[in-house]
């Protein structure tokens, strides 16, 4: 995934939609932010999930953080490889990394996500 | 964060190095230097430095010290010999526990003794709020709030007693757990003691605040070839954990008593009585309803602080006071309260993990133990 194309959620979420099918997963400042992961915790398929709804949560060897859906829709796809390589957060979150796909009904609200210049920003003020 | 943040001595190193800080206690603290488990294992396989300056460091001068001591912890502090340390508990009269304490006696280099208190950071004001009515018997007895005045180091790990060769005046290599002597590092008296809160070997180190940056910084250095980490609160907490050792504000608290959480042992009731011993030689004396325990949980899921402890038929018997993934052993450990029936090691549990039912069993603590 190319980071400057892909929309954020203040809550550290990236999301890119093609052909109605929004791909989700956390970036890799966050992933770096928990640290030690242990845990995560994805949705089944056919759930379906309203804007900012939580879909699953991800745990390190400290906390729990929820994951939050920055669109809404159906989830059609999750990554079952992934609570088994927890690694791939950190190495590849925009790729491998990648967590659930969801049947959005409509476009998702830009207005309510960030694009990458703000996420960065966002970063850098230690959000 | 609030504007009235505490800093310690080290706060700026701690940011320096890139620490993720946090408020704790008022103090403003590092959490991890960038990973909770290299820190944990360095620790267990080597040597790691934390700052525990905001812990509490009250101190009682006067010839009557250790018969107040005596009145306000469940241990005898007056048959505590020079250089001894006392683990100990202070109870209120329902004998709820206010706080779980080290109590020192110190010998100074230039003669003279007295006590000394290490207490919780969060318990700290609570404390001095507790004994300021209680020393009005003692009017010989001087209690000084020496926390912000002091800094407290403590050294962790396999390697912590190599790693401080060479470098005191009088060499710590003869010192015995659980006990303390005065020396100098560079001509400035430090306090150091045989304890610590990780399970491993190591030292604590009390030095005046102004020396506190330098004593760390050459702890750093002398600890490099050892493989020296520093290390924040965060694997403070797992380590604590695989030890088994409570903590005041999870398995602690004025609702739980001693004899419940397990600490019977630092309760001493013979030919005394302290404040608490009363209500508390009364639940000695019948089994508790609920006891603390180390819990195993199945999978690969930690269990958290909060989480409901069910038995077979789905009732809820207990609750969790901390978990993780212990990073020694690579599995969720938890310690909890149940109910006595369902205490016995091995017994199986039903753990409600955020709505989510997880196996488990009771452990045996501590879960991990070092080879001595």
């Amino acid at each position: 995934m190319n980071q400057e194309e892909l929309l954020y959620a203040e809550t550290h979420e990236w999301v890119h939609v093609e052909s109605g099918v929004a791909t989700i997963g956390i970036t890799t400042f966050a992933a770096e932010q928990l640290t030690d992961l242990v845990y995560m915790e994805l949705p089944e398929v056919g759930r379906q999930l309203n804007v900012g709804e939580e879909f699953g949560e991800v745990e390190s060897v400290k906390a729990v953080s929820p994951l939050y859906s920055p669109v809404a829709g159906e989830v059609i796809e999750i990554n079952t490889e992934l609570p088994s390589k927890l690694d791939l957060l950190g190495s590849d979150a925009f790729g491998a990394g990648w967590m659930i796909k969801v049947r959005v009904s409509g476009e998702p609200d830009a207005s309510k996500l960030l694009n990458h210049e703000a996420y960065q920003k966002q970063c850098a003020e230690g959000n | 964060m609030t504007d009235s943040i505490a800093t310690t001595p080290l706060t700026s190193w701690h940011r320096a190095a890139g620490a993720t800080m946090s408020p704790f206690a008022g103090f403003d603290m590092p959490i991890h230097y960038g990973s909770i488990v290299t820190e944990h294992n360095a620790c267990r396989n080597a040597a790691t430095l934390f700052d525990v300056s905001h812990m509490g460091r009250i101190r009682f001068d006067g010839d009557r010290s250790a018969e107040l001591l005596d009145r306000l912890l469940t241990r005898r502090v007056s048959d505590l010999a020079p250089g001894g340390i006392r683990y100990s508990l202070m109870c209120n009269e329902e004998g709820g526990i206010l706080d779980d304490v080290l109590v020192y006696h110190i010998e100074k280099p230039s003669g003279g003794r007295f006590h000394m208190l290490v207490v919780n950071a969060s318990n700290r004001q609570k404390i001095i709020e507790w004994l300021t009515p209680r020393m009005a018997e003692y009017p010989d007895v001087i209690c000084t709030d020496r926390t912000e005045l002091t800094s407290m180091i403590a050294l962790q790990g396999p390697l912590a007693m190599a790693t401080v060769e060479g470098l005191f005046k009088h060499p710590a290599d003869k010192l015995g757990y659980y006990h303390s002597y005065v020396t100098e590092q560079f001509n400035k008296p430090v306090i150091v003691s045989r304890t610590g809160y990780t399970g491993e070997d190591g030292l604590e180190l009390i030095t005046r605040a102004d020396e506190a940056a330098r004593i760390w910084e050459n702890l750093m250095l002398a600890g490099r070839k050892h493989g020296i980490q520093a290390a924040g609160l965060g694997c403070r907490d797992t380590l604590r954990l695989e030890a088994g050792m409570p903590l005041y504000g999870h398995e602690l608290s004025e609702s739980i008593d001693p004899i419940s959480a397990g600490l019977g042992f630092a309760c001493n009731f013979k030919d005394r009585t302290f404040i608490g011993s009363e209500a508390l030689a009364k639940i000695k004396a019948a089994p508790p309803q609920s006891v603390r325990v180390g819990i195993r949980v199945e999978g690969v899921r930690p269990a958290r602080e909060g989480c409901q402890i069910l038995d077979a038929n789905e009732q809820n018997i207990g609750a969790i006071t901390s978990g993780t993934v212990s990073p020694t052993l690579q599995y969720p450990i938890a310690m909890g309260y149940v109910a006595a029936e369902h205490s016995q090691i091995g017994s199986p549990l039903t753990i409600d993990i955020r709505g989510k039912r997880a196996a488990a069993t009771v452990a045996a603590l501590p879960f991990y133990k070092r080879n001595r």
